[in-house]
């Protein structure tokens, strides 16, 4: 039992290692230095103050849309959303931190939040809907939702809410009492983002709810049989799986960027997938998961001035991780999915759609 | 006279060509013995129907007999000559069609490409549509199966889709054509056409295999009957020389009969009053007609029927999970006609499910978790919406202790207990909580011996305690041995209700076929 559960653990720290690897032979081929690399990464992201702070900063987000991403698998859900849910999220708590002009930083900085967590459950919750009640697949849902709030808050940050005197579209800045402020040079938000990764393990492990969600995730049919509602767990998993990543864009707005800027937030959401896969849809270890991708991230810069490495070199790494991660897992995930859609014995059923 | 062999060439006509033969065929899967020692034969123009229950090694049977299993002992002949049929490609070169319960079709694509899909007629790279309709056609008219060409697969209806997939068997040429399950997934309308369709490709030469569990499509249409139990044939028959009922008790038969000790009924006040109840099937077919049925504290009703005359659909209905088109239940006097599943049980009502597998348990908890499966917020194990991992923890113990669960521990996964294990932690979970009325659907099946007469034991123990137990089984044997009246179910009706002394196999048999 133990040694599994040791085993299970140790699979995504030897792939990291070997993704780290094969990225020191990447360097080699393309005649720089492996050493000089590993020092920019050191020195880029935790070398001192500064560098760490930039680290935890870049995590933040990610730690919030791996949450994200892992409350809907737990409910066998596949959030591709989080990306669209997140810029949502971060216009409206830019729009409500630049708009209102006299609150108290007590009241002001939540509210901004709240806004951004609310703005990031809304389309969730309506893509939830639509699997629950008119089955329609939510993989497709979010993705398609994911066009139009990309759209939408490009049209929003460069039309009405633009700031007029400027060439590129963005918001106004935030006021100052809706800032996250930072405390030693370490940002604020991430240990938020710390504090919702153990709510999110709690919710999940520990309470009533967490267990039907659990379930539907598991075996509908078995949550039918047990009373749970299975269309109104759906929903509640996806909302608060857009609720999560809506968070991460409050928190990048009013903690990093200080305004909404179309492109500064991109592919957030998308390395959300890459760091629940990472975690192994555990919630505690998305800290972790966030903290390398932050870190690699971070030091970007060090990477082509120290090394005179391209930054996508963090890519492959982050690549090839996932893929050692990720491929067993979403095997595993797709055929629990045909078992559990009626089909026994040898698969034959080459039918479309369900 | 029914289990007696009969003669096989008598039986087909005595000079028709033998099709298809196996011998001996044996097949293992780890842990069971899906087909023992099995031997069949099929003649040109003859209807051969394979009965049996879920789980007899029907479907296990037919696969090796196109290419999707390999036998581990025994052969394979077609038309005289040993075969090795590595994959169904083998099997369709040497004229076997197989027809399964899922269609393998392409539901955006016409029917002409349906059927021609993976053979076509081409022209230049292009297909040739013209020709591929004709062929279609001229297939569709020989054997009297109507269908348009030029149709879209999935705006037809599933017995028309059903007759695609015939069309394309016979396309590759099939002699043998393989029906698994066919008229599972269709309205009586269509069952009725899609026998006619079998007698015409009878006629025509084709030797059918026809998997079923209803005997009055094996009395309409085959010429010979196989029937499988425990993944051996147990009998033989010619459907002119016997009736129903003898095919109906060489179905549920069981070669070991268990004696159930228990006392007289003390039957109390009535527990379950079913009254005029209908309840739809998943496919919205009228599955309960009009049922009445009492069950009162401290005694076992057994329910017996054929399967598929509506005994799921009654447990669900009952248990608070499939909707109730009319009628109405009630439970120690409060109707629950609409209640869900949750209120249901909030009752006292214990629900074992028929599928284990899909309903009753999650896999991948752990059993502990599946102990609490539907009682997982109340008292004790949760508070305030907490779980309580002591509480859950110490029920567990407790259960796997008193209903012998073999597991090296509580923090196992489910998935890894053996079928007779995972039954025993649904039964202690739904026995556990003194419930005033326990369902317990097919409680045995797929379980070994030694567990079969300890989960009996457990039922019986629980009518003693005052329950009404309501038990629906597709086993005769069990029907008869622990129940104080037996209800008979055919069509979705209680046709009898008789007290156990009155219940005699051979007139259950005769109830059960749908006779008076």
């Amino acid at each position: 039992m133990n040694r599994q559960r040791v085993q299970s653990a140790l699979l995504p720290v030897v792939a990291v290692l070997v993704a780290f690897l094969i990225g020191a032979i990447v360097v080699l081929a393309d005649g720089k230095s492996p050493v000089r690399a590993a020092e920019a990464v050191i020195k880029g992201s935790m070398a001192n103050r500064a560098a760490i702070g930039a680290t935890l900063e870049k995590a933040t987000p990610l730690i919030l849309t791996g949450l994200a991403v892992i409350v809907g698998m737990k409910a066998g859900l596949f959030n591709i959303g989080a990306q669209g849910q997140l810029l949502l999220g971060s216009i409206m708590s830019a729009y409500v931190g630049y708009r209102l002009t006299v609150l108290p930083t007590v009241v002001h900085l939540p509210l901004a939040l709240l806004a951004g967590v609310a703005f990031g459950a809304v389309p969730a919750f309506v893509v939830g809907v639509l699997k629950a009640y008119r089955g329609v697949h939510e993989v497709i849902a979010t993705i398609m939702m994911n066009t139009i709030l990309v759209n939408l808050t490009d049209w929003l940050a460069g039309g009405p809410w633009m700031q007029p005197d400027q060439a590129i579209s963005k918001t106004p800045p935030i006021q100052a009492s809706a800032e996250i402020p930072k405390v030693a040079d370490l940002p604020v938000g991430f240990f938020l983002a710390v504090v919702m990764a153990f709510v999110v393990w709690f919710l999940l492990s520990r309470t009533t709810l967490g267990f039907e969600l659990g379930t539907v995730g598991a075996n509908r049919d078995a949550a039918h049989y047990a009373g749970m509602s299975v269309k109104g767990i759906t929903v509640l998993a996806m909302t608060l799986s857009g609720a999560l990543a809506g968070l991460g864009g409050a928190i990048e707005t009013q903690g990093v960027v200080g305004r909404f800027e179309p492109g500064f937030n991109r592919g957030l959401g998308f390395d959300g997938i890459t760091i629940a896969l990472l975690a192994k849809v555990s919630p505690r270890a998305a800290i972790p998961a966030a903290l390398l991708i932050g870190a690699l991230r971070a030091s970007s810069t060090q990477l082509q001035s120290i090394a005179q490495v391209a930054p996508e070199i963090v890519d492959v790494i982050l690549a090839v991780a996932l893929l050692l991660v990720a491929a067993p897992m979403i095997i595993r995930w797709a055929l629990r999915l045909r078992n559990a859609s009626g089909v026994e014995g040898v698969n034959l059923n080459t039918g479309w759609g369900s | 006279m029914v289990s007696d062999r009969i003669d096989h060439d008598a039986a087909a006509g005595g000079t028709a060509e033998l099709l298809l033969e196996a011998r001996g065929i044996t097949k293992r899967f780890p842990g069971v013995v899906a087909n023992a020692d099995v031997s069949l034969q099929l003649h040109r123009g003859e209807i051969l129907a394979l009965l049996g229950e879920n789980g007899a090694g029907k479907s296990t049977l037919v696969k090796m007999l196109f290419g999707l299993y390999r036998p581990d002992e025994g052969e394979i002949r077609i038309k005289g000559e040993p075969v090795t049929l590595r994959s169904p490609k083998d099997a369709i070169s040497r004229g076997i069609g197989m027809v399964h319960q899922h269609f393998q079709l392409v539901p955006v694509m016409t029917v002409a490409e349906n059927v021609v899909l993976g053979a076509e007629p081409c022209r230049g790279r292009f297909i040739d549509q013209r020709r591929a309709a004709a062929e279609v056609r001229k297939l569709s008219e020989r054997y009297g199966l109507a269908v348009d060409p030029a149709a879209t697969v999935e705006d037809l209806p599933v017995g028309t889709q059903q007759r695609v997939e015939i069309i394309k068997a016979l396309f590759r040429g099939a002699e043998i054509l393989i029906l698994d399950e066919p008229t599972a997934v269709l309205t009586p309308q269509e069952t009725d056409e899609l026998l006619q369709i079998m007698r015409e490709l009878a006629a025509r030469g084709v030797g059918i295999i026809f998997i079923t569990h209803k005997l009055r499509e094996v009395m309409a249409v085959a010429d010979r009957v196989e029937v499988l139990r425990g993944g051996r044939v147990v009998g033989s028959a010619v459907p002119s020389r016997t009736d129903e009922a003898g095919l109906a008790s060489m179905m549920v038969g069981r070669t070991v009969v268990l004696r159930v000790d228990k006392t007289p009924a003390q039957p109390g006040a009535v527990m379950l009053r079913v009254r005029a109840l209908q309840v739809d099937d998943d496919r919205h077919q009228r599955a309960v007609r009009g049922l009445d049925l009492e069950v009162r504290a401290g005694e076992i009703v057994g329910v017996a029927g054929v399967q598929g005359n509506g005994q799921r659909e009654l447990v669900e209905a009952i248990c608070g999970m499939r909707p109730i088109r009319s009628g109405t239940v009630e439970v120690d006097g409060r109707d629950t006609t609409s209640m869900n599943a949750k209120a249901v049980n909030g009752l006292g009502v214990a629900h074992i499910p028929e599928d284990r597998e899909k309903h009753g348990l999650v896999g991948s908890y752990t059993i502990a978790d599946d102990l609490v499966l539907n009682r997982f917020d109340e008292e004790p194990f949760a508070r305030h919406g907490l779980r309580d991992f002591t509480a859950i923890d110490k029920q567990a113990e407790q259960l796997v202790q008193r209903f012998d669960v073999r597991t090296p521990s509580i923090h196992t996964e489910t998935n890894a207990l053996s079928g007779g294990n995972k039954q025993k932690v649904i039964v202690a979970r739904e026995l556990s909580y003194d419930a005033k009325l326990v369902v317990a659907a097919q409680p045995t099946r797929g379980v070994d011996v030694g567990s079969i007469e300890f989960i009996h034991r457990q039922l019986v123990a629980e009518r003693d305690r005052g329950a009404a137990v309501l038990v629906v089984s597709a086993e005769l044997d069990e029907i008869l041995g622990l129940s104080d009246r037996v209800a008979v179910m055919s069509e979705g009706r209680i046709v009898a209700m008789l007290p156990i002394e009155e219940a005699d196999r051979d007139r259950i048999g005769l109830l059960m076929a749908g006779g008076a």
